[in-house]
């Protein structure tokens, strides 16, 4: 399950970054992927609809928001743990 | 004061993705109008339309550019493209922050709501593409135009239904002339050919179930199409120091409104409109040898606009031209202007008027020169283009031979 969400959040970040799921790692930072402001809402738009969740995000406050969005890595552990809320 | 040339024009239509298609279409008389085909339209009454026929948006567009690009936006962007390359440009350096881009356009990224309202309506789903407000604000087509095209100066999208680009190109022309830009793109775009779009139009009972056939005697009403047209507007003196090609000059521009009904035109509102664009140009209403007219094949249109051309024009009404080319592309709502402004140039620069087709019986109401079902072999010196909206606001334009 958790492979499976890693796989899922590596292709929705390549396709926001146009690049292909082999050259996206855990360690990037959407920085290093070359993905702006509005890449990440729409990326953020994507996990929702893949995982059936509400990412709490704000665009004005990413800094106050308890969705850890510093590296691909923090998305998919946020990720995770949004499943794991649902699922309780 | 400064005259305005035209030194390019691009156009995404019924009648073709180009200019030459379209003008070639336009001299053949052909007809763009067919049946619909999207979701839903078998809950349509009205189901004929002018929709663009062969265009695959991936063709054109990468993932990434599709989900900012409401269609109307799509067909803004491949208008301005021809008609950038037409014009033989480069728009940078102090050019770029004094040239702009003004476009119309009536219901905007019309089906990206269509489309959002059905997920959060239809099927209930509690969450949209975070671009919804970008696609589908009215002014998404002139944001990308310039985008894309580095236009730096003043910017802004014209709402006024079917009038919106002769208001645009009318803006953009007084832009030009006053020396407020040297340099504006303007027209129009149009995409509502969708449930939502075509519902709404068959509400107020004024649409046809077979064909337009504007100033007929047999017409029952109009019938939508969609698209865009752009063109280059560019001080006269800057495209000849550049030895640009120049298509047409535009001379005069007036806007008039009613001021009576929202939906009922008025004669004395075109009257003044296409009084007020002769008198801007300075020419004589007998110079006039053609005017694409609004036309829309609605019985309250065609009587009232062929009024208004006999009170202007009086004797000489019976000796010029007046065709409507919304029997071929139909009726563009706020993209129309821009796309009819084709079939002036078509006259102006290539001498031939584009007919009014699907010509069945004359109208004694419409006592005109209509330049019935085939185009004809004329040497035109002035052309009026006229747009009476919705709300009736008027807007002419005055277009003179090179």
């Amino acid at each position: 399950m958790s492979q499976s969400v890693k796989d899922r959040i590596i292709r929705i970040m390549a396709e926001q970054a146009v690049l292909e799921p082999g050259d996206v790692t855990p360690e990037h930072s959407l920085e290093d992927l070359g993905i702006d402001s509005i890449g990440l809402v729409e990326a953020i738009f994507s996990i929702e609809e893949e995982f059936d969740v509400e990412v709490p995000f704000n665009a004005n406050t990413p800094q106050d928001s308890s969705f850890d969005i510093s590296s691909v890595a923090a998305i998919i552990g946020a990720v995770e743990g949004l499943i794991a809320a649902r699922a309780a | 004061m400064k005259r305005v040339a035209i030194t390019g024009a691009g156009t995404i239509n019924a009648l073709g993705h180009s200019v030459p298609e379209t003008l070639s279409a336009m001299a053949e008389g052909r007809c763009g109008i067919g049946p619909l085909k999207f979701r839903d339209v078998e809950r349509l009454q009205v189901q004929i339309g002018a929709q663009v026929q062969g265009y695959v948006e991936e063709d054109h567009w990468s993932r990434q550019q599709i989900a900012l690009y409401d269609r109307f936006t799509q067909f803004a962007l491949i208008a301005a493209a021809q008609a950038v390359d037409q014009s033989g440009l480069s728009i940078d350096g102090e050019l770029a922050d004094r040239a702009g881009v003004i476009l119309g356009t009536s219901g905007g990224g019309l089906s990206t709501q269509d489309e959002n309202f059905r997920v959060v309506y239809e099927e209930g789903k509690n969450r949209v593409h975070p671009f919804v407000v970008p696609r589908l604000m009215a002014n998404a087509a002139t944001s990308h135009v310039s985008m894309i095209h580095g236009l730096r100066g003043p910017s802004y999208a014209v709402s006024t239904a079917c009038a919106s680009s002769n208001h645009a190109m009318g803006q953009a022309f007084q832009m030009v002339r006053s020396g407020a830009a040297p340099v504006m793109l303007t027209g129009g775009s149009e995409a509502m050919l969708c449930f939502g779009g075509v519902k709404a139009w068959e509400g107020l009972r004024v649409m046809s179930r077979d064909a337009c056939r504007p100033f007929c005697a047999t017409r029952n009403g109009m019938v939508q199409g969609e698209g865009a047209a752009v063109y280059v507007f560019e001080d006269w003196d800057h495209a000849m120091a550049r030895r640009a090609e120049i298509l047409a000059e535009v001379a005069g521009f007036a806007m008039t409104s009613d001021a009576s009904d929202i939906v009922m035109p008025s004669q004395d509102g075109a009257s003044r409109a296409m009084a007020g664009a002769l008198a801007d140009a300075g020419l004589a209403h007998e110079e006039v040898g053609y005017i694409n007219a609004h036309g829309t094949g609605t019985a309250a249109n065609d009587r009232t606009e062929c009024a208004a051309i006999a009170q202007v024009f009086g004797d000489h009404a019976a000796r010029l031209m007046a065709s409507s080319t919304k029997a071929m592309h139909g009726h563009c709502i706020g993209g129309t202007g821009a796309i009819e402004l084709l079939a002036c140039i078509l006259a102006l620069r290539d001498d031939v008027v584009a007919p009014t087709i699907g010509h069945q019986k004359a109208d004694p109401e419409c006592p005109l020169d209509v330049v019935p079902n085939e185009a004809r072999d004329a040497r035109v010196d002035v052309a009026l283009s006229n747009a009476f909206a919705f709300g009736g606001l008027n807007a002419v334009l005055a277009l003179r031979r090179v």
